[in-house]
């Protein structure tokens, strides 16, 4: 065996071997680049890394928003093979749903912690129900009944409840941000470690997100409803012989998706303490991006993404420019689509496969 | 079922399919009926109205809209290629007239500027112009490069990874175009000092959001230089690009290519085991596709005497890409008639007629507030009646009706 392979190494022409190594470790190399040059820049230049570590920390909070977010997009790719350009709008009512329920409550900075604490956590599941609810209504009303219609045709109806619900959203609040009471006190740091400020803001957002995160895997990976899931993305004509509801199972994804985006807009609400109307589209582009990136249909590529992003931006933001954000996002997902076309993690959907 | 049984089953099938296909349009009339009638109405149509009636630059914005939407039916429905990122083509068109045709680079040649094949008014004029129609090939060769470089990472991709990486690349080149305001053409590395001694210290590559503005009207051979005031020539000049487009597309479809386009779109496996080339015929599809949007992109420039970097925004392509959907992917009137009826609800239905409904019935309210929603409705109800598109392409339309009947055939072809 070994005899046979090691002659077989040694006729493989230079070229190849470069291509092949390019391939295994291009992408790698290309995605670290960034970062290592900004790390490398801290340590010479100011002596430490705090700086980047607190990119870092920034870009997890940022980037577990858009990781809820992008969940739902995968979701919703997985089963019906859907860009739901409807997503953004959802999390934007969800933002604006925790923004007006916060004021429904009463709470103001002055309230004390419990409250406060009892306060978000009605919020939460409040918000969560609506942008659920919200987005189970879409599917049933705009995307059920051109179940067996061209790819295409959903597409148009998602973009057209997207410019209906950003049109609630700007009768709702007006068409200028507004900014709501910073309850938790979101830049206020909470510890620091090593120089790296890990804000309330920062805390809130782990603290929400991972618990979800921890649930939505164990509810799809082992209950009866999560199995009925994965068997609908895998071949529906198969599991409806099955005897597998998949209009209920349809609608159940898309309520998750929906409660997922919910949280991330009560997080967004609090950490950003700004919400307005167009909200929403930025954020559905930057979370479909991160589904995309992990390799759509796949749940933890969904999160991985989210993470990378909120993280790019967090080190373009702070040390290149704002502006240019967008174009940096948008070229490293290119990149990464060239060397790995099916995403980071990517998964074989049934177009794929 | 005996052999015999089975082929007069299969006889019997194609004369209903025949049949049916004979209450739509036969391919005559389609050829040479349909676009007569089309363009003698089209063509005298703007006598109706006056010169400069608004009403005729809604009409010249729809036929340049479907220009572009018949490109991106290339793409998206012959070649099956989700593109959403076309407004880039839009955008280089748009760049080629603000770059070529305007006051923009004031510095070059002594400020005196350069000017090809241009006469009248704009050959005193600073900056770099050029003539309208030496722009429109520019712009084609531009986009067309453009297209093939935004195809290439998208070879290996399958379905909606497509559609990402083309909307990245859409909104890469939009937030190039807002941004580039303050990139320094002298700061460029390497020929920084080259491009310093041609355009001047302080030339930026774009308007970003103020926009390049003015921009040179079309001045076509034999005819009077456009103006502001004389819509009808601005219609009439959208109408030729819209028949020429038309012809451009009735060709490909039929011929080898267009055959190569809807083969990979059907089935890629089977398509390329046959001997289609996939490389260059998706790449194809992307050059041609993108080679209408920048023409229409150049036109829209003069048209609207600006450059504006706001119009390319994600927003511009679902607009175009709505108008194919609806109109009915792959199908050539199809998409005409789509993105009229686009274009006129955006431009005409919702700010010139509704927006005056609630005052003319007493009511105290403003309709501009829900126009964004009432588009989006629109879609929806559109979209749920007409899942196929006004007007469906044959080939899927017989797909459709075949997929309904029960037989042994649909059984092995279910999955497709």
């Amino acid at each position: 065996m070994e005899a046979a392979s090691v002659p077989a190494t040694r006729t493989v022409p230079a070229g190849q071997r470069v291509r092949e190594l390019v391939g295994r470790y291009g992408l790698i190399v290309l995605l670290l680049a960034l970062p290592a040059i900004f790390a490398v820049h801290d340590i010479v230049v100011d002596g430490s890394l705090s700086r980047f570590g607190n990119n870092l920390v920034d870009g997890i909070s940022n980037g577990s928003i858009w990781a809820l977010v992008a969940i739902g997009y995968t979701l919703v790719y997985g089963i019906v093979e859907l860009i739901n350009f409807a997503h953004g709008e959802v999390f934007m009512i969800g933002s604006f749903t925790a923004a007006g329920f916060f004021g429904v409550l009463g709470l103001t900075e002055g309230t004390s912690l419990a409250l406060l604490l009892l306060g978000i956590l009605v919020t939460l599941i409040v918000a969560m129900l609506v942008s659920g609810m919200l987005n189970t209504m879409i599917e049933r009303v705009g995307y059920r009944p051109l179940r067996s219609a061209p790819k295409l045709a959903p597409l148009i109806t998602a973009v057209g409840f997207s410019f209906i619900l950003q049109n609630v959203g700007l009768l709702w609040k007006g068409g200028s941000q507004e900014g709501i009471p910073d309850l938790i006190n979101a830049q206020k740091e909470l510890v620091t470690v090593g120089g790296v400020e890990i804000t309330n803001g920062d805390l809130l957002a782990i603290v929400v997100t991972i618990p979800l995160l921890l649930v939505m895997t164990a509810f799809i990976g082992r209950s009866r409803l999560g199995k009925a899931m994965r068997a609908t993305a895998q071949d529906p004509e198969a599991a409806r012989l099955m005897g597998i509801n998949v209009d209920t199972t349809i609608s159940l994804t898309f309520l998750i998706g929906g409660m997922l985006a919910g949280a991330a807009g009560l997080i967004y609400a609090l950490y950003q303490t700004t919400i307005w109307y167009f909200q929403g589209f930025t954020a559905g582009l930057v979370a479909f991006t991160a589904a995309v990136m992990g390799g759509i249909g796949n749940l933890q590529g969904a999160v991985l993404g989210g993470f990378i992003i909120g993280f790019i931006q967090q080190l373009s933001d702070n040390r290149i420019k704002p502006e240019w954000t967008p174009v940096l996002v948008f070229a490293y997902l290119i990149l990464i689509m060239v060397f790995k076309p099916s995403g980071l993690l990517g998964e074989q959907t049934r177009e794929a496969g | 079922m005996t052999t015999t049984g089975a082929q007069e089953a299969t006889k019997e099938r194609g004369a209903t399919a025949r049949r049916r296909l004979g209450e739509g349009l036969p391919p005559w009339v389609e050829r040479i009926a349909v676009p007569i009638v089309f363009f003698v109405f089209a063509a005298l149509f703007p006598f109706l109205f006056s010169t400069g009636s608004s009403f005729i630059e809604d009409c010249t914005l729809a036929l340049a809209y479907t220009v572009m939407a018949l490109g991106l039916n290339i793409i998206v429905g012959m070649a099956g290629l989700l593109d959403l990122g076309y407004v880039a083509f839009f955008a280089i068109g748009a760049y080629t007239i603000g770059w070529l045709g305007s006051g923009f680079f004031s510095q070059v040649n002594n400020e005196e500027g350069w000017h090809i094949a241009v006469g009248g008014f704009a050959a005193s004029l600073p900056g770099i112009h050029v003539n309208f129609l030496l722009v429109l090939v520019a712009a084609i060769i531009f986009t067309t490069i453009a297209g093939m470089l935004i195809g290439l990472p998208t070879l290996r991709l399958r379905g909606d990874y497509i559609a990402i990486v083309t909307l990245a690349f859409g909104e890469i080149i939009g937030r190039i175009a807002v941004n580039a305001d303050e990139l320094k053409l002298s700061s460029t590395p390497i020929i920084g000092g080259a491009l310093e001694n041609t355009f001047g210290a302080d030339q930026r590559l774009t308007a970003g959001r103020q926009g390049i503005t003015p921009v040179d009207k079309v001045d076509l051979p034999l005819v009077d230089p456009f103006t502001s005031l004389n819509l009808r020539q601005w219609y009439w000049l959208a109408l030729a690009l819209v028949a020429l487009v038309l012809f451009v597309n009735f060709r490909l479809r039929d011929s080898r290519l267009g055959r190569a386009w809807i083969a990979l779109r059907e089935d890629e496996v089977a398509a390329v085991s046959m001997g289609v080339p996939a490389v260059k015929t998706k790449l194809l599809a992307y050059g041609t596709g993108a080679a209408f949007g920048g023409m229409s992109g150049a036109f829209l420039g003069s048209f609207n005497n600006t450059v504006n970097a706001d119009q390319f925004q994600f927003y511009f392509s679902i607009l175009i890409l709505g108008m194919v959907i609806l109109g009915g992917l792959g199908s050539i009137w199809g998409v005409v008639i789509g993105a009229i009826a686009l274009t006129f609800i955006n431009f005409w239905l919702l700010p010139d007629v509704l927006n005056d409904l609630p005052q003319k019935v007493g009511l105290d309210f403003d309709a501009t507030q829900i126009n964004f929603g009432i588009y989006g409705f629109l879609l929806v109800i559109m979209m749920i009646m007409r899942p196929q598109g006004l007007l469906p392409e044959r080939r899927r339309k017989m797909e459709l009706t075949e997929g309904a009947e029960t037989s042994d055939e649909t059984l092995y072809t279910a999955r497709a």
